[in-house]
This record gives structure tokens, sequence and C-alpha cells, in this order.
């Protein structure tokens, strides 16, 4: 970090608000996650982790405040932040009635990338998932949790810096789960890529992640696992949770179990 | 230490790379359509059923008199032919936009639109890739309905091509503006009430305008203000090989009026996305 400027940020969130009309879904939202980080946006339903989404991803214009990807700005230079960006959005994107490669060749063609580098790279990613025997079955005809690894591998396949999901491990089962948090958590690890990944459960943030807690619209905290604990002055990021939403534990043990 | 991460300026997208990104939307959306064997069935079965059924039926009751471009009397079949082909591409316009907002289709309206691609070149896109699949449905209608003796002249199948390629982007632009406008028509039936039949009704498809003036001047004059009634003369005449030069200025103008419309109602600052986005979000 001696030479030159700091390298900017994977994503910056700067003093963003947004509204349904007069209702608020979002205030005065900032924060930061550096290059090469698992950054957790932990948040009840409901809480705005959605809308945030769609304005990183553009697909809602940020109205006030600043949304940066690697200091490329998302409402001015919307190409150039888009590239970097992989999403996997909460509901599912894929074509059912397409194979897993169709799918996949698709969206590269949408990045710019043509059918030949598109199959090499899908057939590479597909070994990583495992799912390289399935690519030419249907996509309506893989379970909920390969639906999910191979939109992860779709939104990996232009080599995004930075991967946002939201709500991934939605109607997943325990072991899909965590299948997939271990695949993210070793793409991070190995390729230094940035992830932001929305949950409601709590028991998805490691230790070494850091977190941003979203609650009906606002950062209640973020930073290093171990800091929120600490600042929160809880045991765990569980205790944190419940202290900064002043949810009791019982209340969330539902969301969380 | 990755220190080596800077902001370098992404270089902008080559022209086969925006080559590629066209290909692949009209290559996708081909194969949905392949594979959705209904939609193909039932866009195929709507104009059959007004040619074997209903134009039987009105053969005898409407008689039509030699207008341009036909040279001869003509059978009610043969009149009402650029009137139906028009209707598939209205149907297939409607649908395939539609179905973005409305059903599972709308997850692939977000993946194309966080694509770094420009948004008014994906949308355009989009409209070419659902254009060149109404020239599908079209044809297959053709060719079934030559069996029927509808024989345009054969260049006819030549020069129609521009006609449909420019009503198909017309009503697929309309869908489009139609789709991010209009919040209240939450599913088809809606649309074909008060979009579909109101627009394919008070146009020249099923009766020429001057037996229309005679009955009411003012419904004239609304049909001659309807768009479709333009993309029907515009195909008909192109069937025929000739160009009705009003209609085509009508088409393009409108066209360019509903794109335009679309790519600022898909802007994200104004749109439907943020309108509709408490909803959408979950779904």
């Amino acid at each position: 970090m001696m030479h030159g400027p700091a390298p900017p940020p994977a994503l910056t969130v700067e003093g963003v608000s947004y509204a349904y009309g007069s209702r608020p879904a979002l205030a005065d939202v900032s924060f930061a996650i550096a290059p090469a980080t698992f950054a957790v946006l932990l948040g009840l339903n409901g809480a705005g982790k959605t809308t945030l989404f769609s304005l990183i991803t553009r697909l809602f214009a940020t109205k006030s405040g600043h949304i940066g990807i690697f200091g490329h700005d998302v409402a001015r230079t919307p190409s150039d932040a888009l590239r970097l960006i992989g999403v996997v959005f909460q509901s599912r994107t894929l074509d059912l009635d397409l194979s897993v490669m169709q799918n996949l060749t698709y969206h590269a063609a949408l990045h710019g990338i043509g059918r030949r580098e598109a199959r090499r790279r899908a057939d590479e990613l597909l070994t990583q998932i495992a799912l390289a025997d399935r690519a030419r079955d249907k996509v309506r005809n893989l379970s909920g949790g390969q639906m999910r690894r191979v939109e992860i591998a779709r939104a990996l396949l232009h080599r995004p810096r930075l991967l946002v999901l939201d709500e991934p491990t939605v109607g997943l089962d325990v072991q899909s789960r965590a299948d997939i948090l271990t695949h993210m958590r070793a793409l991070v690890a190995r390729e230094g890529a940035s992830v932001l990944w929305a949950t409601h459960l709590i028991d998805e943030v490691a230790p070494s992640d850091d977190v941003v807690v979203l609650h009906q619209g606002r950062v209640l905290a973020h930073g290093p696992v171990a800091r929120v604990v600490t600042d929160a002055g809880a045991s765990d990021i569980r205790g944190a949770f419940a202290r900064l939403t002043k949810i009791s534990l019982a209340d969330t043990a539902d969301e969380a179990a | 230490m990755t220190t080596d991460v800077t902001i370098r300026s992404e270089a902008r997208f080559s022209a086969p790379q925006y080559a590629i990104c066209l290909a692949g939307i009209i290559w996708r959306e081909g194969l949905r359509f392949l594979h959705q064997r209904e939609r193909f069935i039932s866009a195929l079965v709507r104009p059959l059923v007004w040619l074997f059924i209903f134009a039987a039926g009105f053969r005898q009751v409407l008689g039509v008199s030699i207008i341009p471009p036909y040279e001869t009397y003509v059978l009610y079949e043969v009149y009402i032919t650029p009137g139906l082909i028009a209707m598939i591409q209205l149907f297939n316009g409607m649908q395939s936009s539609l179905s973005m907002v409305y059903d599972r289709e709308m997850g692939n309206m977000r993946t194309l639109l966080v694509s770094p691609f420009p948004r008014w070149y994906l949308l355009s896109s989009k409209l070419i890739a659902g254009t060149a699949v109404s020239l599908l449905q079209v044809y297959a209608f053709l060719f079934i309905a030559w069996f029927w003796e509808i024989e345009p002249p054969p260049i006819g199948y030549l020069t129609v091509i521009p006609a449909l390629v420019l009503s198909g982007l017309m009503l697929g632009a309309l869908g489009m503006l139609i789709s991010s406008v209009i919040t209240q028509l939450e599913n088809f039936a809606g649309v074909m009430n008060f979009v579909i039949f109101p627009m394919f009704f008070a146009s020249s498809a099923l009766y020429p305008l001057w037996r229309v003036q005679e009955g009411s001047p003012f419904l004239y004059y609304v049909c001659q203000a309807n768009p479709f009634t333009h993309a029907t003369e515009l195909i008909r005449f192109a069937l025929y090989g000739q160009v009705n030069w009003i209609s085509l200025a009508v088409v393009c103008g409108c066209t360019a009026v509903f794109m335009v419309g679309a790519i600022l109602a898909y802007d994200p600052a104004r749109g439907l996305l943020a309108r509709r986005g408490d909803r959408g979000g979950a779904a």
C-alpha cells in the first residue's frame, strides 16, 4: 500500500437514499467493501437489501447519493461499472427451456464474448461446480441448488471483480447452502474477487467476513465481523445483530434457523 | 499486496462485440420460440381460424371492389390476408413484451438490463429479435395460406420483407412501450380488450376503409389515425410489389416514436422498473 494511491474499494455506497413513492426504503446508506473481501449484507426481509441491489446493478437510478464499483460511478459510467459486476438475483433468472450451456453462452453474448470463448469458460466453470456433465440438459431438469450454482457460474463468466448475490440460498437445503458458501469464499481467497452476499440468515456469516447490518433501510453497523461484535458489546454476531436491531433473540431465532 | 488494482478506463466494446451481443439476443429469442411449441401453434392457428372460418363466412356478406393494389376482384380471404399478417405481428409484439413484465420473464429482462451494453442497444436488439421471430410466424402462415389459394405474386414474398421488418419493429416497440407505462393491464386478457381488439377492428384489416366511411365517417378517421391500419396497408401493397408511401411514412414515424418512448421508459431514472420495484423485488 506504500506505492501510489490506495486502490479504490470494490464497492462504495455513499449517502444513498431511496423511496417508493412516499415509502422510504433506504435512508442515507453508506459503506464500502475492500477488494478481495467476502462481505455479508445482513438484514431481515424488508430491510432494503433488494432495493440496494437494484441500485447497485442500475435497475433503479440512484437519485441521491453515489454508488461506485472500483471507482466507476454507476450512474455516470454505467458500462464501465456494470462490466465489473457479476449479479445473482434473488428470483431465478435462468431460461428454463434452454440448456445450461445455452444459458451461459447467451449471457456471454450480453458481455460481448463470442461463442467459442464462452464455451471454453463455461466448461471450466461447470467443472468447478461439478455440473460439467449437465451442460446439455435443460435447466428445467436441474434441482434448485444446481440452478443456483449455474446462476453463479453465469455471473462469473465475464470474470467480474465484484460478485453481488441477493439472498442466493433462499429455498436451498442445508447442504447446498454450505456448498455454495464454501465455493464463494474459495473464490475470494483464490481469485481475489470481492463478494457482496445479502442474506437474512445470521448463520451464513463467518468470523472472517465483513458484515453490513441493514435494518429498516439504515446501516446500523459495518466492518469486519469481530469489530462489529465488539462495538456492539456482544459475544457473537447473533448477539450483535439482536442488540443493534433491538430485536430479541427469540424473534430472530426463526429467521436465523 | 494487491496494489496493482487501479482505476483504468475500460476499453469500449468493439463493433464485433456489438454484433455478438445482437446475435446472442436473436439466437436466444429464436431458441425460446422453437422450444415453446404452444406459442408457435397458437400464433399460427389464430390467423388460420380467421382465414378458414371468419373469411369463409363473410365472403358473401362483404363484397370487395377493385381497390389498389389489387388489379382484379379479389376474394375476401385474399383481402384480409395482409391484416392477418399484421395481426400475427401485433400479437407477437404484445406477447414478447408483456410476458417480459408480467410473467417469469421479468427475470430475463433484468439479466438483459444489467449487461454493460448501452440500454438503447439492448432494447433495440430485443425488438429486432422479436421481429425476426414474427417473420418466421408470418412465413409459416403464408405457406399454409398458399394452399388456401392465397397466392400473391412470387416476387411479393420477397418485397414484403422490408414491410414486415418495419411493421414488426413498430408493433414490438408499441408492446414494449405499453409494457413499461401501463401498470393496470395486469394480464393478457386486459391487453386483448384494450389494445389488440380496438387496434385490429378499427383498421383496414377486415374491411376496406371506404366501406367504413359509408357507415361512419368518424370511425373512418379513427381507422386512418390507427398505426395498425398503416402497418396493414404497407404489408398489403408490399405483398404485390408496391409501396404505399403514406403508410410507409406513418409506420416509420410511429416506429421511431414508440422506440424512443420505450427506451425512455426503460431508463432507470423514470420507467417501470422502479415503479414496480416494490413488488418485483421478491417476485
